[in-house]
């Protein structure tokens, strides 16, 4: 084996210890549709002890890796199958049991969240699906560790515009059952447009019906390199820029493969996917904003931001794609606004508003995230934001999201702070123009034509 | 396995010694040292192989932790695997 080169273990350990670079999360996805039953305190009993079984090592073996190679490995999780599907069986209608169970579980083998308190209804619901989502509320304030998710549309679908209208209830009603902590329950619900089976990041994680029994997933970051990678190609033309996050992305992913690999041979698991995501944190120089910046924009949010984003965001996977045998998940630049320095700072100096936010999701993963809005924001308001992203969603065939956070009591010029990787946001205004008769309409919206596509 | 040991900080007499000295304690074979001084920073970085190594990497770097306290100086213990992954196809 030939000795690798001073400088290239000089700029790996660079990268690691100036420049943020670590792998966000291993996420192990285990599949609950073995633990369905009749009586819910079975049910529940049923998932505490497979979670506890199958995910017993991976603390501990996420932290082996984590010291042998020398990279922060962030996050430790899980996703389960939706758990609608799961509780479906149960004679009773509250699912918070089941949320229970999967928090004690997730408690019991030190992971820091568990998703898929999740429904998908893309086209209607089940009986399971409404139980879920009105348990919802409930289930995150009498949890810590679940994440929820619900996928409201689809290419294929559509959107379901009674899900729709149920979930800005939801939301508002799980801001309020958790407002004496800033709404932090609205943190870990998610509302989707083409929801992935296979994402390894919260709070959108669940294991689709599609997956196998148990996987290992992994989601790279890098912000942070990326734009010290760039700042080598000031006054360059944007190929070269191009270029630049291709090759970094490349070896960001490497690392990512690497682990997974470890990770899957130790848990006696199957590797599933390497999400290629520029995951941003609250922490300095760990911003997808600066990268934003660094390419040439005065602040995120103003005119150009969506090309620079688009561009980004492309060629992180074009970079990424070699890297890794398997890639999936939602794999694009995130953009959540409590989570990047940059974007709150760019949302303090009024740069950066709801409505660019928007545009700025058509060409990136994943959507309007991690956005506080002042608490009087109706619920057919938070729908109607909900219906614009999963259109966004729906016609141009990719993952689109929602996680906004109406704080109860508070307003534009405020803040809040979740803390942790979950940062702090200063509350954004939402228009005041009202959407209820359109909300208060339900029903479907047809699934789009495929052709035709301009 | 082999390892990848970075030591960068102010330079004084003995580094070497100490960290080769704590390799051989425990059996760890060294392959290369590339080491230079810059603006009085002394940069070290040594491949070393742990194929018959007496200690896992583990209980390896606690022990130079524990050095790199004591001689006030950064000392990282890494696989080679993360830089061969990034570094070579």
């Amino acid at each position: 084996m030939p000795i690798i080169s001073s400088n290239d273990i000089i700029e790996t350990t660079h990268m690691i210890t100036q420049e943020n670079l670590d792998v966000r999360t291993i996420t192990m996805g285990i599949s609950l549709r073995d633990c369905a039953d009749p009586d819910m305190k079975t049910c529940a009993r049923k998932i505490y002890d497979k979670i506890t079984h199958k995910a017993e090592k991976l603390v501990q073996t996420g932290c082996d890796i984590e010291s042998e190679l020398g990279v922060p490995i962030i996050n430790k999780r899980i996703s389960v199958t939706p758990i609608a599907i799961v509780g479906e069986s149960c004679r009773e209608t509250n699912y918070t049991p089941l949320a229970v169970a999967l928090d004690k579980a997730a408690h019991e083998v030190g992971v820091n969240f568990i998703g898929g308190f999740s429904a998908l209804v893309d086209k209607g619901y089940t009986k399971g699906d409404r139980n879920l989502i009105a348990s919802i509320p409930e289930a995150l304030a009498s949890t810590e560790l679940v994440c929820s998710s619900v996928n409201v549309g689809s290419t294929k679908a559509g959107i379901n515009m009674d899900a729709v209208a149920e979930m800005g209830r939801i939301v508002k009603d799980t801001a309020e059952r958790t407002k004496d902590a800033d709404a932090i329950g609205c943190a870990k619900l998610v509302v989707f447009c083409n929801a992935v089976n296979d994402n390894p990041f919260m709070a959108g994680a669940f294991l689709g019906v599609t997956e196998p029994e148990s996987m290992i997933s992994v989601g790279v970051s890098g912000p942070g390199v990326v734009k010290h990678a760039l700042e080598a190609v000031r006054g360059q033309d944007i190929g070269a820029v191009a270029e630049t996050i291709k090759r970094t992305a490349f070896k960001i992913t490497r690392v990512g493969q690497l682990v997974a690999q470890e990770a899957a041979k130790r848990l006696n698991t199957q590797f599933g996917i390497i999400d290629l995501s520029l995951a941003p944190t609250p922490a300095v120089g760990d911003s997808v904003a600066h990268i934003l910046e660094e390419i040439g924009l005065e602040s995120c949010g103003g005119p150009g931001t969506t090309a620079t984003l688009a561009m980004l965001n492309d060629a992180v996977k074009k970079g990424g794609l070699m890297a890794s045998s398997y890639v999936g998940g939602l794999s694009g630049a995130f953009i959540p606004v409590s989570e990047d320095a940059g974007m709150i700072a760019a949302v303090e100096k009024g740069s950066l508003s709801i409505e660019k936010l928007e545009a700025m999701t058509c060409v990136c993963s994943v959507g309007l995230d991690m956005i506080a809005i002042p608490g009087d924001t109706t619920a057919q308001t938070i729908s109607a934001i909900i219906a614009d992203e999963a259109a966004i969603g729906m016609i141009n065939n990719k993952t689109t999201a929602v996680r906004v956070i109406p704080v109860p009591g508070k307003g534009v010029g405020d803040r809040v702070e979740f803390g942790g990787l979950l940062g702090y946001a200063p509350i954004m205004a939402v228009s005041k123009f009202k959407p209820d008769t359109f909300i208060a309409r339900g029903g479907r919206i047809p699934a789009p034509v495929r052709s035709l596509t301009n | 396995m082999r390892i990848v040991v970075t030591v960068v900080g102010k330079d004084k007499v003995g580094i070497i010694y100490k960290v080769t000295g704590i390799l051989a304690e425990n059996k760890v074979n060294v392959l290369n040292i590339s080491q230079s001084i810059v603006d009085g920073f002394f940069n070290m970085i040594l491949i070393a192989d742990m194929a018959g190594a007496a200690t896992e990497i583990g209980s390896l770097r606690e022990r130079l932790d524990k050095l790199a306290k004591e001689i006030g100086v950064e000392i990282r213990v890494q696989s080679e695997d993360i830089f061969t992954a990034m570094h070579q196809i």
